[in-house]
Parts: structure tokens; C-alpha cells; sequence
């Protein structure tokens, strides 16, 4: 840990954060979308904890952050998938293309 | 008497107003029957009054120097355009003002009281009722407007009207179409009559006839420039500005009263019902160009340019109609184009007005007075013809005299007024505007009396065509009696016909309003009566007995009698002039840019944005990566433009 | 170079590596597994940190609760076996860029920043003592520094969620609504 620089941990999570957003564009189903979000969401996570440890290391807030986030992140992933599942039974399947009754 | 003393004169426009809206609103349903009884009680109290205030005005009205004022009653300030100069709503007393809402009163009076007969029994008879109401309205307004465009603005509603009533028959095509024609033509003289306006109350920033004489009249420039106003000051093309505005004005008047070359609408107005045709065009509305230039006569006076273009088309219109009228076959148009003629004669007395000698001016107006009553009494007693015969032409009567005794008495009496001839009305009025003529200008006295002998010869030519050429009884006999409510105009106007012309007119009107002196009867009467006895006897020669001479006499004249008879291709060179040169030359591009290039580039730009959206209307493809993807390039756009370029 | 340092840049080449396969395999029941695999990277990298608290709850719930709940939902879908379409080109051409130029502009303002309050070669200031009851102590704590409120707050939010997770996936009877 004293090795390794602020900015190489914060380079990790912020690519992490972008192949969460490429899954999120790219992906045509939505499952995989909420995969891609739960990336994104770990890679926040990554970024409180090590500002917490690098900047602030007396304090603990950045662990409580981590610790909501991660709640978070367990009852939106829930609601998602009941929301996909809902959907799955109108639309009789799970591409995320088929949801487009807001076209033009 | 003070100006309050002949408020009551504000009714006498608004009764018959009072009755237009009164018919117009429930003529149709609730009192189809009454609309004539009330159309005629209504204009009866306008006649009333205006002869009472007539009497009033004529007799106490003088002033301390012995001059008829003028009055301003009601003065209602209406649109303000700035400081002093605005369009007011007011009424003028006024000698002429007076004497013509006596007539127009007077006539309408008559005509309502013949339409009673005339028209009973016609499905539209309350709107007719109504139509008479508005126009006459209307006309009393023009006759009370004390500034010229309160004047303008009933000159509209009179052709409005007029419109009205030529149309009245509006399923006849020819009728329709002649209304349009009458509109077009005297609104096309209208343009002239308002740039005329514009340009007088331009240079003297009023509009008002009392502040413009005083403005532009003789010594008035020095006032203008006092009041450091423009005046008669400037030149256009040659000519004063004020003298273009005069001329303009006139042209206005020209179309109105039917002069050339704006007459054409006059003869095909004729589709009205004849009622109308003695209201409106024989009477009253035609001479509205005349009374317009009579109350802007100082300044016609003082401008001999304009004045010479007055004299020229009245005396020339009076010849041409005259010509016209001695070939027609329709008993309408014969006394249509009379009518012209001699409109034409009070237009060129007008215009003999110059040097300070204003007996023109007297002589005018006492012949618009007594054409009034001789022209009615002709109409109506033509009316009264076509009801019995059920036709317009002439070769359809003949021999009525003993089936029409009293209309034949009337019809005789206004034709021997309308020729000259003692001691009828139509003799004094007609000396003095040749003796005003032969006062100023010797060839337009020439032209005036060869026009008065040809009015003799048309005017006779129709009376004998009608009453004598056949034997009573002989062709196909017209059943049928005339009812009261047409005898009694006729009975009415034919004592006024007989007996007005010896009211001393020179009295009571003159362009100063000071009372002047009758002219004397002296050696210079007896030219025109003799050129009308002739005219008489050709007539009676020609048309007395059935015979084959009419035929040769016109045959002598060919080409001539030809050109009479089409009304010297006017129409049709009107109809050339619109048709060829203006549709093809001026409409049809107008309507192709219209078209193409106006419609064009609206549609064009609609195109344009249907052609836009539809090409990014795939941005909304309901897709929620593709928002994700644009809802995050436009937070890094954000981003960068906040970060590092707005520190 | 010392050997947390290559533990690190091991941990995190595993991470990204298996989060890059986790979005563009074809099989969605790989995907998933690899997704596995990148939250237990992440847990890696919390021990690395010395979190051993936020470690453990990231096993249990991310990886035992998230991601099982994700291969279920997967079953009850029934596209486990077949092959995802693969996505438009323009479209992932585009999203790389975007991705790209994202990372970009994040690198770049990192770099800029000077984080002057970083300590990692100071060890004379006391680093808060982590343990798992302390962490419990300050989160109920009403004090200042206490999180009680957002405790609770969480608290009624996975009720919320549970609720509404229920009442959006319930079958409504053929004969309701």
C-alpha cells in the first residue's frame, strides 16, 4: 500500500467505470445491462475506499459510503430484475430493442 | 338662430338608419308586411323636419350682413391622429347643405311611397325597405358632412348601398353583374378622390371644408404661411400640388356622377328596380360629384387649370350622352343617359365659375334642383309603363295614352321641363347656365345648346315612341289598373316640376352665400327654345305615326348611328384595356409569383423543415442505450466546456 | 517495486480483464460468471486495502446475493444457453469513442489534481483503527459523526425495495384487472 500511488488505484476504477458504461451502451439485453451497472457501482466503491485511505485515513466515512453504496446497489439490483421479469412476460423477451414503444 | 336651434337636424339622417336596422334586423319575418308602412313613416319625419329646417334656415337664417352662414352642428371628435388634426364626426348648415337634404329628403319621400305599389307583393320587400333606408341615410350624411373624409366615408356607404339596390335582383346574372361593375367603377374613382384628400389635408394639415377654402382658397396663402403650413406652395410635374389634389378630388366626383369616361356603369344600372333607378341615379346619389365640387368651389374657382378640365368633360359628357340616348331603344337607358347629359350640364356650369362670376355656381345648383323633381317624375312614370307592360322597350309600347291618362299628362309635363320649354322648371334653370356659359366661354355655350336640342329630340322621341305611335288598342292590350300609392308621387312631383321654377334661387344660394339677383329674362332665351321646338318637331315628325322614316333617317347617318347605338365601343375598349392588357400583362405574372415564388418558398421552407425532421427524427428511436450514449457525451461536453473553457 | 505493489497491479489486471470479458462475451451465462470473477477481483483489492470489513460484505452480498440473483433471473428468462446477438457495429464503434474520450478526459483532470493531503509514505499519523466494532460503533452512533440516520433511512429504502419488488413481479390472476 505505500507503494502504490493514489492515482494508479483511481486510474483503475475509473476504467472500470468506462467498460461499465461500454457494457451499458453496448449490451442488447438487459440483463447484462445491470451487470454493467453493478460494474459501474463497484467502481465508486473502489474510488471512496481508497480516498478514504489515502486522504483521510483517521476518518471512516468513506467505508460508510462504500457500505450504503453496496445496500444500494443490492435492493436496486432486486427491483431491476422484477422490473426485467415484468417486462419478459409483456414482451416475451429480454432484448432491450424491443422495448422501443417510445419511438417516434 | 344659434347652432342648438338645428340639432334637430341630426334626426333627419337618423330615422331612415333607424329603419334600416329596424328591417334589416326583422324585415324578413316579423313585419314583412309593415316594412313598407314604417320604411315610409320613418323617411316621412325626415322630411318633415328637413323641411322645417329648411324653411327655418332659408328664412331666418341670414346673418347680420345678410349672407347665408354656415352652421356646425354636433361636432363629435372621433379619430385623433395628432394635436389639431383629427376626423370629426360633425354635421354643416349650410345654404347647399340644406337645400340638397331637402331634395334627397323629399325624393326618397317619393320613392318609398311608389315602392308601396311597386313593389307589393315581391318576397324581398322588407330588405328593399331596409336597402332604401340605408341609402338614404347614407346620402343625407354626404349632403351634412362638414370635412371631406367624414364626406369620404359616406360616399363609400352610398356605393355600398347603391350596390345594394342595383343588385337587388340578384339572380339575375346581368344584374349581379352590373352591381359589380357600378362598384368597380366608382371605386376605381375613389382612389382618385382619396389621394385627393390626402394631398389637400397634407398641405394644409385640416380636413375640415371650412379651414381648407380658408386654407387654399383665395388670399389664403398668406394664412397658410403664418401658420407656417406647406399651402399652395410646390410644384409637381408643372403643376401646383393643391391643383393635382383638385384634379383628383375631381376625378372622384367624375366617376360618381357618371362624366366621361367613367360612365360606363350608368346605363347598366339600370337592372335595378326602377324605384331605385329614380332614387339613386336620377336624383341623388349622381349628383354627388356635383355637390362635391359645388362645396369645394372657392377652390375650383381659384384654380382656372382645373376648373377649364371641369367645364371640358361636363360639356363633353353631355354631348356624348346625348348622342348616345338618341339611338337607344330600352325606355331605361334613354333616360339614363339623359340623366348623364345632364349631370354634364351642372358639372360645366360649375365650371364656368372663374373671374369671380359665380352665376354658374347659382345655376348649377337650381338645375339640380329641378332635374331632381323633372328626372323622379321620369322614372316613375316609366316605372309605372314597365308595370303595366312588362318590358323595357320601346317597341313594346306605343299607343298607351289612353290606357295610361295620367301618367301620360306627368310623362308629357317632365319632357317638356327636361326640353326648356316655358313656363316648366326646367326653362329657368337651363337659361341660367347657358347665360353663365355664354358669359365665359362661347364654344361651350355652343355645345350646350346643340346638347339641349338633342335632349329635346331624345326626350320627344321617347314620348311619342310610347304614348302616340300606335293606335290606342292596337297590339296587345295591358290589363290592369295603377294603384294609388304609384299615382300620387307621380300627381306630387309633377306640381313640384310645374311650379319650382320660380322660387328665386339666386335668393338663397350663391357661392358667397350672399343673396345675389335673379337674372333677368332678356333676347338670350330665345335660342334655346327655338333649337328645342325644332328638336320637338323632328321628333314628332319621326315618331308620330308608324312609319318607315326613323329607318332612313338613321340609315342617312350610318356609321354614326352605328357607333350611338354600341355607345361608342367604351365597354368594349374598357373590357380590351382590362382583359388584354392588364390580366395578361400585370395579373397573370402577379399570380405566377404569387404562385411559385411566394407560396413557393413558404412551401418550400415547410419542405424544408419536414425534410429536417424526418431526417432526425431517428434520434428518437426508443432505444435507452442510445439516450444513455447522448445523455453521456452531453455531460463530457458539459464537463469540458465548464472546466476548461469557462475558468 | 515491493510485493503489495505487484500483488496490486496483478489484483487489478484481473479485475479489468474479466470485467472487459464480462461485457462483450457472447454467452450471457459466461458473462455473468465472469462478472463473478471481476466483484471477486474487487474483493481482492478491498483485503489489499486492508478493509477487511468492506471486503466481506462485498463477498457475501455482491457476489453471493447480486450476482446468484442475476443467474436466476437468467433462468427464469431462459437465455442461458442461447447466443446474445451481438451489438450494431456503428453502435459500438460510437460507444467506444465516447468510452474512450471519457477515460481521456477523466485521466486528464486526474493528473491535474495535486492531492496534497496524500500520506502513503507517512507513517507517523495514526490510521483509524478498522475493526468490524468500530465501524459498528460510529454507524449507530448519534453523534456528529454518527450515521444512525442514513442507517435507518437504508433500512426502510430495502423494505421499500422488497415491497416493490414484489408487487412489480406478482402474477395477476388470468380472471383480475
Amino acid at each position: 500500500m505505500t507503494q502504490v500511488p493514489l492515482i494508479h488505484i483511481l486510474f483503475v476504477s475509473t476504467a472500470l467505470f468506462f467498460i461499465g458504461m461500454y457494457g451499458l451502451f453496448t449490451r442488447r439485453n438487459m440483463i447484462m445491462m445491470l451487470m454493467s451497472v453493478e460494474l459501474i457501482l463497484n467502481s465508486v466503491n473502489i474510488n471512496f475506499v481508497a480516498f478514504n485511505k489515502y486522504l483521510y485515513p483517521e476518518k471512516l466515512e468513506g467505508i460508510f459510503f462504500t457500505l450504503f453504496i453496496i445496500a444500494i446497489a443490492a435492493a436496486e439490483a432486486a427491483v431491476a430484475i422484477a422490473i426485467i421479469i415484468n417486462l419478459y412476460r409483456n414482451l416475451r423477451s429480454i432484448d432491450v430493442e424491443a422495448a422501443d414503444e417510445m419511438k417516434f | 338662430m344659434p347652432n342648438a336651434a338645428y340639432l334637430i337636424i341630426v334626426l333627419v339622417p337618423l330615422l331612415p338608419l333607424l329603419g334600416f336596422v329596424i328591417l334589416g334586423l326583422f324585415g324578413r319575418k316579423v313585419v314583412k308586411n309593415y316594412s313598407g308602412g314604417l320604411g315610409t313613416a320613418l323617411v316621412f319625419l325626415s322630411t318633415c323636419i328637413a323641411m322645417w329646417v329648411g324653411y327655418d334656415y332659408f328664412s331666418t337664417g341670414a346673418g347680420p350682413d345678410g349672407a347665408y352662414h354656415a352652421f356646425k352642428v354636433l361636432n363629435i371628435h372621433w379619430l385623433s391622429f395628432g394635436p389639431g388634426f383629427s376626423i370629426d364626426m360633425d354635421l354643416l348648415v349650410d345654404p347647399i347643405s340644406v337645400m340638397m337634404v331637402v331634395i334627397v329628403s323629399f325624393i326618397s319621400l317619393m320613392v318609398h311611397i311608389f315602392s308601396l305599389g311597386y313593389m307589393k307583393g315581391e318576397q324581398r320587400y322588407g330588405t328593399y325597405y331596409a336597402y332604401l333606408g340605408l341609402f338614404t341615410f347614407s346620402m343625407l350624411g354626404l349632403v351634412l358632412s362638414a370635412n371631406i373624409f367624414e364626406m369620404y366615408i359616406f360616399w363609400e356607404l352610398v356605393g355600398c348601398s347603391s350596390y345594394l339596390l342595383i343588385g337587388f335582383y340578384y339572380q339575375r346574372p346581368s344584374a349581379v353583374a352590373a352591381a359589380k361593375k357600378a362598384f368597380v367603377v366608382t371605386r376605381f374613382a375613389d382612389l382618385g378622390f382619396l389621394i385627393g384628400i390626402l394631398i389637400l389635408s397634407f398641405q394644409t394639415q385640416t380636413l375640415g371644408f371650412g379651414e381648407l377654402i380658408q386654407l387654399l382658397g383665395p388670399g389664403g396663402q398668406s394664412l397658410s404661411d403664418s401658420l407656417s403650413l406647406p399651402g399652395n406652395h410646390g410644384l409637381f410635374l408643372g403643376f401646383p400640388i393643391v391643383s393635382w389634389g383638385l384634379a383628383l378630388i375631381f376625378v372622384g366626383g367624375a366617376g360618381k356622377s357618371a362624366l366621361f369616361p367613367l360612365h360606363v356603369w350608368l346605363p347598366d344600372a339600370m337592372e335595378g328596380p326602377t324605384p331605385v333607378s329614380a332614387l339613386i341615379h336620377a336624383a341623388t346619389m349622381v349628383v354627388a360629384g356635383v355637390y362635391l365640387v359645388a362645396r369645394l368651389f372657392p377652390l375650383y374657382a381659384a384654380d382656372p387649370a382645373v376648373l377649364h378640365i371641369v367645364l371640358y368633360v361636363g360639356a363633353f359628357s353631355a354631348l356624348l350622352a346625348a348622342i348616345i340616348a338618341c339611338t337607344q331603344t330600352d325606355i331605361k337607358r334613354v333616360l339614363a343617359y339623359s340623366t348623364m347629359s345632364q349631370i354634364g350640364y351642372m358639372m360645366f356650369a360649375l365650371g364656368t365659375g372663374s373671374g369671380g362670376n359665380a352665376s354658374g355656381y347659382t345655376a348649377s345648383m337650381f338645375h339640380l334642383f329641378t332635374h331632381a323633381f323633372f328626372k323622379a317624375l321620369l322614372f316613375l312614370c316609366a316605372g309605372v309603363i314597365i308595370h303595366r307592360v312588362h318590358s323595357n322597350e320601346m317597341k313594346d309600347m306605343g299607343g298607351l295614352r289612353k290606357q295610361l291618362p295620367l301618367t301620360h299628362i306627368c310623362f308629357l309635363i317632365a319632357c317638356l321641363a327636361i326640353s326648356g320649354i316655358p313656363p316648366f322648371s326646367g326653362f329657368f334653370s337651363k337659361e341660367e347656365i347657358l347665360s353663365a356659359a355664354w358669359q365665359t366661354n362661347k364654344f361651350v355655350y355652343g355645345l350646350g345648346l346643340f346638347t339641349s336640342g338633342l335632349t329635346a329630340f331624345y326626350m320627344f322621341r321617347l314620348y311619342f315612341s310610347v304614348f302616340w305611335r300606335r293606335a290606342p288598342g292596337h297590339g296587345d292590350p295591358h290589363p290592369g289598373t295603377t294603384p294609388l300609392s304609384m299615382k300620387l308621387p307621380l300627381v306630387i312631383l309633377a306640381i313640384c316640376t310645374v311650379f319650382t321654377g320660380f322660387i328665386p334661387f339666386s335668393h338663397f344660394i350663391t357661392s358667397d352665400g350672399r343673396p345675389g339677383e335673379t337674372p333677368g329674362l332678356g333676347p338670350n332665351v330665345v335660342p334655346p327654345i327655338l333649337i328645342a321646338l325644332l328638336g320637338i318637331g323632328i321628333a314628332a315628325r319621326l315618331y308620330y305615326k308608324e312609319s318607315s322614316r326613323p329607318g332612313r333617317a338613321a340609315k342617312a347617318v350610318q356609321g354614326l348611328y352605328t357607333f350611338a347605338r354600341n355607345k361608342f365601343y367604351i365597354d368594349e375598349i374598357y373590357l380590351f384595356i382590362t382583359k388584354k392588357i392588364i390580366f395578361n400583362g400585370i395579373g397573370r405574372p402577379a399570380a405566377w409569383i404569387d404562385k411559385n415564388i411566394v407560396d413557393g418558398l413558404m412551401n418550400g421552407l415547410a419542405a424544408l423543415t419536414a425534410r429536417i425532421s424526418a431526417a432526425i427524427k431517428g434520434a428518437q428511436s426508443g432505444k435507452v442505450q442510445d439516450y444513455a450514449w447522448f445523455f453521456f457525451i452531453g455531460i463530457a461536453g458539459l464537463t469540458v466546456l465548464f472546466i476548461y473553457i469557462y475558468t | 517495486m515491493s510485493a503489495s505493489a505487484v500483488i496490486f497491479y496483478i489484483l487489478s489486471a484481473f479485475i479489468l480483464v474479466t470485467g472487459l470479458l464480462a461485457v462483450t462475451s457472447g454467452n450471457i451465462f459466461r458473462s455473468a460468471i465472469w462478472l463473478l470473477f471481476s466483484l471477486t477481483g474487487v474483493a481482492g483489492l478491498y483485503f489489499w486495502l486492508d478493509l477487511q470489513f468492506i471486503a466481506a460484505v462485498q463477498i457475501v452480498v455482491y457476489v453471493g446475493g447480486i450476482v446468484v440473483l442475476i443467474i436466476f433471473s437468467i433462468f427464469l428468462t431462459q437465455g442461458s444457453g442461447k447466443q446474445l446477438p451481438s451489438p450494431h457495429r456503428r453502435r459500438a464503434v460510437f460507444s467506444a469513442l465516447a468510452v474512450c474520450l471519457g477515460f481521456a478526459l477523466t485521466c486528464v483532470m486526474l493528473r491535474q489534481q495535486p492531492f496534497t493531503r496524500v500520506i502513503s509514505f507517512r507513517q507517523d499519523v495514526l490510521t483509524a483503527d478498522m475493526g468490524v466494532d468500530v465501524i459498528g460503533a460510529q454507524l449507530l452512533s448519534t453523534t456528529r459523526h454518527g450515521y444512525v440516520l442514513p442507517f435507518e433511512v437504508i433500512s426502510i429504502l430495502l423494505l421499500a425495495a422488497m415491497i416493490g419488488c414484489i408487487v412489480i413481479a406478482i402474477k395477476t390472476k388470468p380472471g383480475d384487472k
